[in-house]
């Protein structure tokens, strides 16, 4: 390991990928967040184009007037976008599929003529695709780590905004921000993002890293601030993991490397975060479920006989459920194992029926006068 | 050789066939709002194509076809069950499942179909030039095997859509009413999704997935710029689309490009005359109306 | 343990339009409706009305079958609704469709009688007449070739209501169909549901205006997650309804001694 962490080529390899995780993170928080988790899918197909311009531009395969390129036909997508959707009654999701995937045919149709015409250099623009994170060279990152901060710069610079629009565009249209123009911005920058990662993870697949490390970051944190930092460490974690898997295993493309690196990073997030995740939502059910006394579900059944005015009232398991926001099943049955309650009869069209017995009635008034008693030698 | 596998007339008919299916069934995706579901499916399918692939050694064929289908199904499932843990937008669901099946179905390649006919590259964007190179017989007749797959499927995609329009088009406008009047608009959903599903796995040898989802947006998009009434864009948008085939093609042999990938760009055009035409009407309705204004003595 | 239903018209329950008993519905963990038993005699103009989140459209959606019921049952006529989808027409919030779809009046008029048609007959001549008589009914005849999305908001609302009447339907339900239409719609709506109601059909609508209750209805349901009364108007539009139905939060059950209004001063009623 030690040797391979040596290695020039890993080396430049991890670096990039750590870059490309940092600033998707960062910018793919706000994407996510504002529901606009797709546009990043958008803007990386139709930088195709972009990259066969910039090679043809350069006449080589040059980073630097690739990402330009790639830039320029993202953004260009991005506005076509808003075009559509904003003067016709086509909807958002309408003009981001149309311009996505005529942007995604212009660079086939581009690549394709580059590939006609020849020329050994055009092997690599192939490699945008699914990206090929040994065809980075060190001098590759340098155009990477400008583009890298020039968009934390925005953001930093910007993160007040960026951060009122997040949350509530109509209060920051009235407090005076120039909302569409921020909107731009922030596109602008998701688009160097998505730009960054092209070479290593490729256009098809750099929409997951917008989304994923943003995804997950979310299930951990209340904050933005939290949130964003918290985004590119995992973006991080995932470029790098995946880059050095792609790099130990050659033959396997890096983009799909990193992405199902990031996908399980989030699916992790959401089935363990403390607060959001499904396995403690589940756990803490079962507490709940487990603490929530017998004797607390026989006084709802006691309850709602006398709302109804009848102590036989057959009581639906169902609405004891959604009073408890649980299921009560278990203490049902344990209650009927007491014999304070009994299973009735129910029409066809509804769930399991219960019934107070006469010993269950007692008790439940019981429980309630300690209750009442207690609660008043307190007052 | 018949006509049908002569290759001009194998590579026109096909990509003719993919592009009007996709228009028809895409004309109800694109009115539902669900467009970006186009996108979902057809890079999930890739997995589909992979593990088909791999079980049976084939990309062709009904099993194949219907096996590779489901996993589109498998992507719409998945994001509906992410959304519904309200943990995740279904933008962000979308965006996090198609990727995942996509990659897991690059990297299954990867690892075991290396230097055959499958490669992901293929996968995704197709080549309909060589359509020709690969035909079964049918009834006497030779025909090539993508030709055959996309006839079927056009067939079993009009079929659905003349016998379950109104379902499909309540379902579409007003799910609730859909529901509420016994039209089971769930079930219409997964169908009309496992049809759009089956139709790119169809449509990868030719056009490839990712061109598939042009055929499906764009010509409807067109459509819907151009006409209030449901039947007539739905025709439109098969027009619009049947007319890119021949059009991109031209274009592909003129410049030496990719056929598919011209096939799809054709479609561009239609669009863009589509959006200047409306903003001309608008322009001129809202000047006529700034006249009417300024000559009225009220004003 | 399931007992079976006795015949439709021996049931307590058929003398009622509307009948449902301890219907409870819930999303996720909070119940949207709690123990709601309500009685709306046929032949009445019925209103519902309660604050925001008080469960109004969602009662709706359960009497309809859109929503799952955690607990209780509706009947309709001593019926459950699928046995009878045409005896009841909906007319949903005039906000939960997308009016730029490409159709035009009388063909969203004819889609209140999809159901009828079952899965594959397409619609005919007959039902474009029967969608244009429907349209007539609400004064709406001259713009039924009309692309929808060119309708008023008032407009929309009435081919909305065409779309359930086209269905001839023994009960309406509507939600919310004064929201967002000027004055002068409001009038025709009412003028309409009014006349439907002295054909005998029974009309439950959801409100918000509480101002023109007393003009509008003749029967009255107060909701807020739980019934807080229903009945006659005259019996039931009461200043402590009122209070107890917009007073803020309402326990759903008195369990263990808790006062039964947690707060009885917040004045949302407007």
């Amino acid at each position: 390991m030690p040797a391979l962490l040596t290695d020039y080529t890993l080396q430049t390899v991890l670096l990039g990928a750590v870059l490309i995780g940092v600033i998707s993170g960062v910018l793919g928080s706000f994407a996510v967040l504002r529901r606009q988790s797709l546009l990043g899918d958008t803007l990386s197909h139709a930088a195709l184009p972009g990259v066969c311009i910039g090679f043809m531009v350069a006449g080589a395969r040059d980073l630097g007037s690739i990402m330009g390129g790639a830039l320029v036909t993202a953004v260009a997508a991005a506005l076509m976008t808003v075009a559509i959707t904003r003067h016709t009654r086509l909807k958002m999701d309408a003009g981001l599929a149309a311009t996505l995937s005529l942007g995604f045919a212009l660079g086939v149709v581009l690549l394709t003529w580059i590939q006609s015409r020849g020329g050994a250099a055009q092997a690599g623009l192939d490699s945008f695709l699914f990206g090929q994170a040994a065809a980075t060279t060190r001098a590759d990152l340098y155009p990477m780590l400008g583009l890298v901060g020039i968009s934390l710069l925005g953001v930093v610079v910007l993160w007040k905004p960026l951060k009122l629009m997040t949350f509530d565009p109509t209060f920051a249209a009235v407090a005076g921000l120039p909302v569409h123009r921020l909107e731009a911005l922030l596109t602008a920058m998701i688009a160097l993002a998505v730009v960054t990662g092209l070479q290593m993870v490729g256009v098809v697949l750099m929409t997951a890293m917008v989304i994923a490390p943003g995804a997950a970051a979310r299930q951990w944190c209340g904050s933005l601030l939290g949130m964003v930092v918290l985004s590119a460490v995992l973006g991080a974690v995932a470029g790098a993991v995946g880059g050095l898997a792609s790099a130990l295993a050659p033959g396997l493309s890096t983009g799909p490397l990193i992405v199902l690196t990031a996908t399980l990073i989030a699916l992790i997030s959401l089935l363990v975060a403390p607060h959001r995740g499904l396995i403690p939502q589940w756990y803490r059910q079962r507490r709940r479920r487990q603490s929530t006394s017998t004797d607390r579900i026989l006084g709802t059944l006691y309850e709602l006989a006398r709302e109804h005015d009848d102590w036989r009232y057959r009581v639906e398991q169902g609405a004891v459920d959604a009073y408890h926001g649980m299921v009560t099943e278990p203490q049902l049955v344990a209650l009927a194992e007491r014999g304070l309650v009994t299973p009735v009869d129910h029409l066809p069209d509804e769930g399991p029926h219960w019934q107070l017995t006469e010993a269950g009635v007692d008790h439940a008034a019981a429980r309630e006068a300690r209750q009442r008693g207690r609660r008043r030698s307190r007052s | 050789m018949s006509l049908l596998a002569e290759p001009l007339v194998a590579i026109l008919l096909t990509g003719m066939l993919v592009g009007t299916s996709a228009a028809l069934l895409g004309s109800f995706l694109v009115l539902r709002g669900n467009s970006m579901l186009a996108d979902a499916i057809s890079h999930s399918i890739l997995f589909g194509i992979a593990v088909a692939w791999l079980l049976s050694g084939q990309t062709s064929g009904p099993v194949q076809i219907a096996g590779a289908a489901l996993s589109g199904v498998l992507a719409v499932f998945l994001i509906e069950t992410l959304t519904r843990t309200r943990r995740l937008r279904d933008d962000a669901a979308t965006g996090l499942v198609f990727p995942a099946l996509f990659s897991a179905g690059v990297v299954l390649i990867n690892v075991t179909a290396r230097d055959v006919h499958l490669d992901e590259h293929t996968v995704l964007l197709g080549e309909v030039g060589f359509v020709w190179l690969d035909t079964v017989t049918v009834a006497g007749v030779e025909l090539p095997r993508a030709m055959l797959a996309t006839g079927v499927m056009l067939l079993l995609d009009a079929a659905f859509v003349l016998a379950f329009y109104k379902a499909l088009k309540l379902a579409t406008f007003d799910p609730d009413l859909a529901r509420a009047l016994g039209l089971a608009p769930g079930i219409i959903f997964y169908a009309h999704l496992a049809l759009v599903s089956g139709t790119a796995v169809a449509a990868f040898d030719a056009v490839g997935v990712v061109l598939f989802i042009t055929f499906v947006v764009v010509p409807p998009a067109t459509a819907y710029l151009l006409t209030r009434r449901l039947l007539p864009m739905i025709v439109l948008a098969m027009l619009i689309a049947a007319l890119s085939a021949p059009l991109g093609y031209a274009l592909a042999i003129a410049l030496n490009v990719s056929i598919g990938g011209s096939m799809a760009l054709a479609n561009g055009p239609f669009l863009l005359l589509a959006y200047g035409w409306r903003r001309w009407r608008q322009q001129r309705h809202s000047a006529r109306a700034m006249a009417t204004q300024s000559g009225s003595p009220s004003a | 343990m399931a007992a079976m239903d006795p015949p439709a018209e021996e049931r307590p329950s058929a003398r009622w339009a509307l009948h449902t008993e301890d219907l409870t519905v819930s999303y996720g963990d909070r119940p949207a409706l709690w123990d709601i038993d309500l009685n709306i005699p046929p032949g009445v103009l019925a209103g519902v009305i309660g604050p925001n989140g008080a469960g109004k459209s969602t009662l709706l959606k359960a009497v309809l079958g859109l929503v799952p019921l955690s607990a209780g049952h509706v009947r309709l006529f001593g019926r459950r609704y699928r046995e009878q989808r045409q005896r009841v027409g909906y007319v949903p919030q005039r906000s939960s469709v997308d009016w730029d779809f490409p159709t035009t009046a009388v063909d969203v008029v004819t889609m209140g009688l999809y159901g009828q048609l079952g899965w594959l007959r397409w619609p005919g001549r007959r039902e474009r007449d029967q969608a244009l008589r429907a349209l007539e009914e609400v004064g709406m005849e001259t713009l039924a070739d009309r692309q929808i999305s060119e309708l008023s908001g008032g407009q929309q609302q009435r081919v909305f209501i065409a779309r359930a009447l086209v269905q001839q339907p023994d009960i309406l339900l509507l939600d919310e169909p004064m929201a967002g239409v000027d004055a002068t719609t409001e009038r025709s709506i009412i003028e309409i549901l009014g006349r439907l109601r002295d054909e005998g059909r029974t009309i439950i609508l959801v409100h918000h205006d509480l101002q023109t209750v007393q003009r509008y209805f003749d029967w009255l349901v107060f909701l807020n997650v739980r019934v807080i009364a229903a009945g006659p108007i005259d019996s039931v539009y009461t200043a402590r309804n009122l209070r107890r139905a917009y007073g803020g939060q309402v326990a759903l059950l008195d369990e263990g001694g808790r006062p039964t209004e947690a707060s009885d001063d917040a004045g949302a009623a407007d």
